[in-house]
């Protein structure tokens, strides 16, 4: 039953997953992204961890992603036509793709990842024990975060935001 | 199969039947309660009070011709209505209706699950809810259609972070995340000796928030703007006909419906209702447990539809206003004042 589970999921991550960079239309890209996520979602339920399940659907389907979505339809992102590419370009991604590929399977190799894996402890599984780790030990880092984001956001608004005619033509005066 | 599993099962049944009930209901409710604000009689000729129009609605509704316009995006157009049913389907699994019961010797709690992370797993389900409006708008290859689903979308988000900033502050005082205990806590002394232990009392400011919230979010007037009539058709579903616009019109019974048990779960204490023991045999606290829900999702329920009849529709800007510049504000003023008064020993 659960590997039944693992392999739908699995196999879905994966195919929704060569989708989002496959398909030409941005729409269905976000759309297989929602898939994707909501795929591994699922594979951490399986994997023993139904918290970051729950933070993975709220954080990123449930927010991110549709914040995507929103800015695709809202500057009405067509259906992207199919460009010839440099050639170059081309080459070049096959050879990093092969590298990628190969310092993945180097690693697996060299560290024997599967036999040294131990399970997560509690403390990053449960609600509990990791706010009370977020909250006491690393409170200073998570705090840091926290203001780096608003820092974030507070830069991304004044960007954004067109100044009123007003100020407008204070600046020119 | 394991004496769980049926359990499970059996709890599951009880929460899709009151939820599938919900719309034939409602649409009576909805469609009598307008009669008696506008002062007309309204739907009677079908039944007594015009009790079976909600059946006639549906046959109508099942009989109409099936149209897929030709310019549709088919598979996203066809994915759109079964989606809008998922959310409303699956949040009411973490809501409890009742305490826990003793049953041939095993403790069974009278809520279909007790994960320890109940509202985060709620909020996550609900949160998808905007995937099934934002590709109908955009499969439909409609210019109304499409601005239904931009405003749907950019609406949910902002309301979004209120709603989910007054649920934080009912669970400070509990010190968990699950429903069952929330309702527990309700269910137990008094505020001043005689008001009922119930959330919505020291958290004023959060219940109103929620509530507004809970109009934005499930899209009902007078933040209907996603499907307002005069300006965009209707909307993201302007394009669905037959059994494809009832299921949306289903949705968002049923989500105004999983809103409402969320609702009094969460200040309404719940289940619960002070003067009433909840001893005896389990079928009987079970059923007691389940009416008093239901009652009190039906109050707030016909709130929704008074609200529909009574009031005007925001303009765009003055509901993104109200979202970001004042309720988000108020959520944030409340969660600090629980969080004072939780600190302080009040709660």
């Amino acid at each position: 039953m659960e590997l039944a589970i693992f392999l739908i999921f699995a196999v879905l991550a994966v195919l929704s997953a060569v989708v989002v960079i496959a398909h030409r239309n941005p729409v269905f890209s976000v759309l297989s992204l929602v898939v994707t996520l909501f795929s591994l979602a699922v594979l951490f339920v399986l994997a023993g961890s139904p918290l970051l399940a729950a933070l993975q659907v709220l954080v990123y389907t449930g927010a991110i992603l549709v914040l995507f979505l929103f800015v695709i339809m809202l500057l009405n992102v067509g259906r992207e036509a199919a460009s010839p590419g440099h050639v170059v370009q081309k080459w070049v991604a096959i050879a990093g793709s092969v590298l990628l590929a190969a310092a993945v399977v180097l690693l697996y190799v060299s560290t024997h990842i599967a036999a040294h894996a131990v399970p997560l402890s509690k403390q990053f599984v449960d609600l509990v024990p990791l706010a009370r780790e977020l909250f006491t030990t690393d409170l200073l880092p998570f705090e840091i975060v926290g203001l780096l984001l608003l820092a974030a956001v507070v830069a991304a608004t004044v960007l954004a935001r067109r100044p009123s005619p007003e100020e407008e033509s204070e600046e020119s005066r | 199969m394991s004496f769980e599993f049926w359990a499970t099962l059996i709890k599951m049944v009880v929460w899709l039947a009151v939820l599938l009930n919900v719309t034939p209901i409602m649409v009576w409710v909805e469609r009598r309660g307008s009669a008696l604000i506008q002062d007309r009689p309204g739907p009677n000729r079908v039944g007594p009070l015009g009790l079976f129009q909600a059946l006639a609605d549906a046959l109508k509704f099942i009989f109409k011709e099936d149209v897929i316009p030709t310019q549709v995006d088919r598979s996203l157009y066809l994915l759109a209505p079964l989606l809008a049913l998922i959310p409303a389907l699956t949040t009411y699994v973490v809501i409890p209706f009742g305490p826990q019961v003793m049953l041939h010797g095993h403790s069974v709690d009278l809520v279909v699950t007790t994960a320890d992370t109940g509202v985060l797993l709620l909020l996550a389900l609900a949160s998808l809810g905007v995937y099934s409006l934002v590709m109908a708008g955009y499969s439909a290859n409609n210019k109304y259609s499409l601005l239904g689903a931009v405003r749907a979308s950019s609406q949910m988000i902002s309301y979004e972070l209120a709603l989910t900033l007054s649920v934080v502050a009912v669970l400070m005082p509990v010190h968990s995340f699950r429903l069952d205990r929330v309702v527990e806590y309700q269910h137990q002394g008094a505020w001043l000796g005689f008001l009922p232990h119930w959330n919505v009392f020291p958290q004023i400011i959060g219940f109103v928030v929620f509530l507004v919230a809970a109009f934005a979010e499930t899209n009902r007037l007078p933040f209907d703007l996603p499907e307002a009539e005069s300006e965009l058709v209707a909307g993201y579903h302007v394009e669905y006909s037959s059994m494809k616009f009832a299921l949306f019109f289903m949705g968002e019974y049923m989500s105004m419906a999983g809103l409402s048990a969320l609702l009094v779960t969460l200040f309404l204490g719940g289940w619960s209702f002070p003067g009433i023991a909840f001893t005896g045999v389990w079928w009987w606290v079970a059923i007691k447990g389940l009416a008093i829900l239901v009652a009190k999702m039906a109050v707030i329920l016909g709130l929704f539809v008074w609200v529909r009849w009574t009031f005007p529709r925001f303009r765009f800007d003055q509901l993104l206003r109200l979202g970001w510049k004042l309720l988000l504000p108020l959520a944030i003023l409340n969660l600090v004042l629980v969080a004072a008064m939780t600190l302080g020993g009040w709660l």
